[in-house]
């Protein structure tokens, strides 16, 4: 499994070393400045290291977003970040194919800009917006996430993005708003295992969220990974980061943000509802029926030390989260 | 002089042997190389699973081709074929227990004892041991027809064996399906022949023995 380096990317899209290194300066800086002004505790942004792994800037709109992005204190996980080429060349993203390495081979040619997504639902402000007016109002944010994928690996990733939270209310969700859906796009054409006969699940591709669940401060919209623009394989444009789910909760590349009074009936539920829920909360308690969920490998693991942790309930933002669901039997609601 | 007796057959040998061994080799290679990827451990253990099943269906492929296109020649390799798929199913458990698991016993015993689609498996692989043990001339000689009904436990491994992968699909059954389709054709192959044996046999009931040496073929 060779993984060509050539075709990747056109030598225009390069950021050449020492405009590379100006941004860095530059935003650095900007960094240095916002945080004297905001008094906030701002870190230092995780940039992609460029190690023969293409780069993914995103539009001129967000770059100069991305600039300005600090890394608020409480959401800086201090795990040991999975490599970059790592994040980009390993995903589930079975709209282009199920092995890991076909997102990064199949979505090359995905198109992600322009994009639009869709308001509907018990909200006061519905419409269609053009995803530069959707992320403009918000102000950047680098957040280091654990993910853990339901099939027992997991990965530490620097996102860039927005809260979930501000996102929503700006739209002014009515009081029937009990939970929210998300849908990503559904284009056979250049989705090609939209249009598979061999598969189970039914697209588009559907994940939802409690409105506590979606309005708790870690749930995040990505627009970007390792301080650039979000690589397609990784969900481009948008995608949601919801740490202390497994990781199918994390739904990319988003058309459609749906405000509603039922429980969305989220695509793995609806194709195996005793294996996955409708909250899929991280939990090592409670085994997916065919492996168990007690233990998970951090990537990348090496041959001879597999890297095997201990899983933490609510993949370890228990203290941030555990609240929500009180009272519930989450034996039951997997 | 003997171009066609003997150095062809010996390079054929040799061709087969080495062709075999090498999904191994690269393997081998890629991951000394790092061109694994991020999971290296579980692409080495998925690869070395794939193998043993390709090598098990090659082997119950060999009588229906070998009949089917009249290569003679290709039953001398049904012993090879089977004892790579043992390869690279041993190897497969061994990958698994020390890339994935770190040899730790807690962990092994968990996954081998309480996951439907690790039992199977595992049983499958089980099964395979004694015929491997059992391939050479002196042990087929040694057990004389009770070798064949042993090594009938093939047409069980297999079904286990398929069992271990469809138990495992999570969305995408195009692979379990192929294997499943293969598997019943060369399963339903010899259904038929023996119930076609079985219906040429009956007017000839008074010279049973006649037909046996047919009945030595799996």
């Amino acid at each position: 499994m060779l993984i060509k380096q050539k075709e990747q990317i056109r030598s225009s899209e390069i950021t050449s070393e020492s405009v590379y290194k100006q941004r860095r300066t530059f935003m650095k800086s900007a960094l240095g400045l916002a945080g004297a002004i905001a008094s906030s505790k701002a870190l230092a942004l995780t940039s992609a290291p460029q190690e023969n792994a293409p780069l993914y800037p995103g539009p001129q709109w967000l770059q100069e977003k991305l600039q300005a992005a600090t890394s608020p204190a409480g959401f800086q996980a201090q795990d040991k970040l999975t490599p970059y080429k790592d994040v980009i060349t390993y995903n589930n993203f079975y709209e282009f194919g199920f092995d890991k390495n076909d997102p990064y081979k199949r979505a090359k040619n995905f198109i992600t800009d322009p994009w639009q997504v869709e308001i509907v639902g018990e909200v006061a402000k519905p419409g269609v917006y053009h995803l530069e007016d959707f992320v403009q109002p918000h102000a950047l944010e680098e957040r280091i996430y654990r993910m853990r994928c339901v099939e027992g690996w997991s990965m530490v990733i620097p996102w860039m993005g927005i809260p979930l939270a501000d996102v929503l209310q700006r739209f002014e969700p009515t009081s029937k708003a009990k939970y929210v859906e998300f849908t990503t796009l559904h284009d056979p054409q250049q989705m090609p295992q939209q249009g598979s006969l061999f598969g189970t699940l039914d697209w588009p591709y559907v994940e939802g969220l409690r409105m506590d669940e979606a309005m708790n401060p870690l749930a995040f919209l990505a627009t970007g990974l390792y301080g650039q623009g979000l690589p397609p394989q990784n969900g481009a444009p948008l995608r949601l980061v919801v740490p202390w789910k497994y990781g199918f909760k994390n739904i990319k590349s988003i058309v459609k943000i749906r405000f509603t009074e039922e429980m969305p009936l989220n695509t793995w539920n609806k194709t195996a509802p005793s294996e996955y829920g409708f909250f899929a909360n991280v939990n090592p308690a409670v085994d997916h029926p065919r492996w168990s969920q007690a233990t998970e490998r951090r990537l990348p693991s090496g041959l001879f030390s597999p890297n095997r942790i201990p899983t933490l309930p609510f993949n370890g933002y228990a203290e941030q989260v555990a609240h929500l669901y009180q009272g519930m039997d989450l034996t039951k609601w997997i | 002089m003997d171009l066609k007796k003997k150095i062809l057959p010996m390079l054929r040998w040799w061709l087969i042997y080495i062709g075999a061994a090498l999904p191994f080799l690269w393997l081998v290679v890629a991951a000394v190389t790092q061109q694994l990827g991020a999971d290296p451990a579980k692409e080495i253990v998925l690869e070395l699973g794939t193998w043993a099943i390709n090598f098990l269906w090659i082997t119950l492929a060999i009588t229906p081709v070998r009949k089917l296109f009249a290569i003679n020649w290709l039953s001398k390799y049904r012993r090879m074929m089977g004892l790579y798929s043992f390869f690279y199913a041993a190897l497969h458990l061994l990958a698994f227990a020390t890339f994935m698991v770190g040899w730790d016993w807690k962990i092994l015993i968990v996954e081998l004892t309480e996951r439907p689609y690790a039992i199977v498996g595992f049983i499958a692989l089980l099964l395979l041991l004694p015929l491997a043990v059992t391939s050479t001339k002196a042990m087929q000689r040694k057990l004389k027809r009770h070798w064949l009904t042993l090594h009938k436990l093939i047409y069980l491994i297999a079904p286990l064996t398929l069992l271990h992968i469809v138990w495992q699909i999570r969305s995408d059954f195009s692979e379990a399906l192929t294997y499943g389709l293969l598997l019943s054709y060369l399963l339903g192959y010899r259904y038929y022949k023996k119930r076609s044996r079985a219906q040429r046999i009956k007017p000839v009931v008074n010279h049973p023995k006649k037909m046996q040496s047919q009945h030595s073929s799996l």
